[in-house]
């Protein structure tokens, strides 16, 4: 399933212009916030700017995964052969998860360019990446959740868009600028602090915890979602 | 090989299926019949374990469709009413997927691909493995979908509507298809077109508000149909002199006749539904009359089947819940 996922984004237009679009904006960033003469040699600014485009790109990616199945009425076949509801949300989510890993690495250049020419910490380049890993299998996460609460793609896209919202962007807003314990409160539950630790070079096993029990808690969720989609 | 027992299932207040009971036994062809809405393809959806029954049971080739159903679904090949496809993908491609998801083994996928490919047409024309589902004609796409179902030769098949949407030419080419396969497998086939379940099925089952109005073989509910037989019959002779004749039979209420040249072509009712005939080619031949047709219209099984719909409606609409 996971292999029929990802041959299915090779032919998606939409997963094309997505992938474009977060080259392009990364790209952009890269170029005039790093890639200057005198700026340090780190893609620091690149990561948090690629974590916020997340919260938007990711939903786009996700939406068809579970809506286009019950749209077209393939979802009956699926299930109707010998697969259980959680290989099903399984194989998507891996499948979804290598497309992301190939975008992401797609920005590998940006390290090459640094490297050539300047002298980058690996540390950081390498917890870099593996806190994008890490918000981006969550984030993947919640997008097929929205994507199996409705058979329409535009839907799905703007739920898992407000979800994030919440939890990446309206939490950090919250985490600076509310009084306490309300700030303290929010800084545990948004995605943007637990990011910045890894796009700084440090492994803290919170964001961990955070991003991995995310993830499987928004898979779980996507699991129950399906079942009870033929309860009704 | 299909056992169902009072099988309910409700959306909210509407009973869609009320209580059911049947069996199917291995290898035989059933249809499963009724108007639409009548409750067949939820029926089948509860069967596939698409949809789980509010109450009841049903097994098939002894395993239950709620509790055993990775089980259920291994011994099932399902094809729906309008098969779902992912455009972007091959036929062949499809298939191998699907070989895959039926857990064939690896090395034997391509026999299967190829010998399904054969069982449903789709090696001709020579390309037609290589050509996206999004292209494909109705008809292909339910070709496509049957030779899915037929992938992992599972001894049951459920087809929903299987010749829905195709052309005569079509409708005859998988019409003999079922007909072949019935000799390797059970199948329930669900239809609200008479002509095809009576020339597949060898037993039928008429549903009609969610439950089920008759079942039998097509020839037992034909004769089933209780009310005035009719017989049919051509002769040649004087017109006023023949619908005399006729009218006057013991038993006869009525005769309708057309001429058509020199022969008249006359239906006589009976009111006591019994078989006249004998006595019809006595008189006929008393008088001398040429005879070129003389058969029984009684009870076609388009009329036993708005019959008994037709009750069966106006019993669910009285009831509460409806």
């Amino acid at each position: 399933m996971a292999r029929r996922e990802i041959s299915g984004y090779f032919y998606s237009p939409v997963a094309y212009v997505i992938g474009a679009l977060f080259l392009l904006a990364s790209g952009v960033w890269f170029f005039h916030a790093i890639f200057r003469p005198g700026q340090p040699a780190t893609l620091r600014p690149l990561f948090e700017a690629m974590a916020y485009i997340m919260v938007f790109a990711t939903p786009l990616l996700t939406m068809r995964l579970v809506s286009e199945e019950f749209r077209s009425g393939t979802f009956e076949t699926l299930v109707t052969a010998p697969v259980t509801d959680t290989q099903v949300i399984l194989g998507k989510f891996l499948g979804v998860l290598v497309f992301y890993m190939l975008l992401l690495s797609c920005t590998g250049l940006y390290m090459a360019l640094i490297a050539a020419f300047g002298k980058p910490d690996p540390g950081v380049a390498v917890m870099g990446y593996c806190g994008m890993l890490l918000l981006g299998a969550a984030f993947l996460a919640v997008g097929l959740f929205a994507s199996t609460l409705t058979a329409h793609q535009a839907v799905a896209a703007v739920v898992g868009i407000t979800i994030l919202s919440v939890f990446a962007i309206i939490m950090q807003f919250l985490t600076l600028h509310a009084p306490p314990p309300w700030g303290q409160a929010a800084a545990r539950l948004n995605a943007m602090t637990y990011f910045k630790d890894f796009a700084r070079g440090m492994f803290d096993t919170r964001g961990v915890v955070f991003f991995v029990s995310s993830t499987a808690m928004f898979l779980f969720l996507s699991v129950k979602m399906l079942e009870s989609r033929r309860w009704k | 090989m299909i056992e169902v027992k009072n099988l309910t299932k409700k959306y909210g207040r509407i009973t869609a299926v009320d209580g059911i009971t049947f069996n199917v036994d291995k290898g035989s062809i059933v249809g499963f019949l009724g108007p639409n809405g009548a409750g067949k393809t939820t029926t089948l959806k509860i069967l596939t374990c698409y949809h789980p029954a509010t109450s009841g049971r049903a097994t098939i080739a002894g395993f239950d469709v709620l509790t055993q159903s990775l089980d259920v679904r291994r011994n099932i090949g399902y094809m729906p009413e309008s098969p779902g496809v992912y455009p972007e993908m091959k036929v062949r491609e499809f298939l191998k997927f699907r070989a895959a998801l039926r857990e064939i083994p690896l090395l034997k996928r391509k026999t299967a691909i190829g010998r399904v490919a054969e069982l449903c047409g789709l090696s001709t024309p020579e390309n037609m493995m290589r050509r996206n589902l999004g292209e494909l004609s109705r008809g292909y796409k339910q070709r496509v979908a049957l030779a899915d179902a037929l992938l992992h030769s599972p001894p049951v098949l459920i087809l929903d509507e299987p010749t829905s949407g195709l052309d005569p030419a079509q409708i005859r080419s998988m019409r003999e298809l079922i007909l072949s396969l019935g000799v390797d497998h059970t199948i329930i086939l669900s239809s609200h077109i008479l002509a095809e379940v009576e020339q597949t099925c060898g037993r039928l089952i008429v549903i009609a508000g969610g439950r089920i109005a008759a079942s039998g073989t097509p020839d037992e509910l034909r004769k089933s149909v209780v009310g005035p037989s009719r017989i049919l019959v051509e002769i040649k002779g004087k017109r006023k002199e023949v619908i005399e004749t006729l009218k006057n039979l013991p038993g006869a209420d009525g005769v309708e006749i057309k001429s058509i040249g020199q022969w008249r072509r006359a239906s006589i009712r009976f009111t006591d539904g019994g078989d006249h005939r004998a006595e019809i080619a006595r008189a006929i031949h008393n008088k001398g009359w040429a005879i070129r047709e003389l058969r029984d219209q009684a009870g076609s099984l388009e009329d036993f089947f708005v019959h008994v719909t037709y009750e069966q409606n106006i019993e669910t609409a009285g009831r509460p819940g409806q």
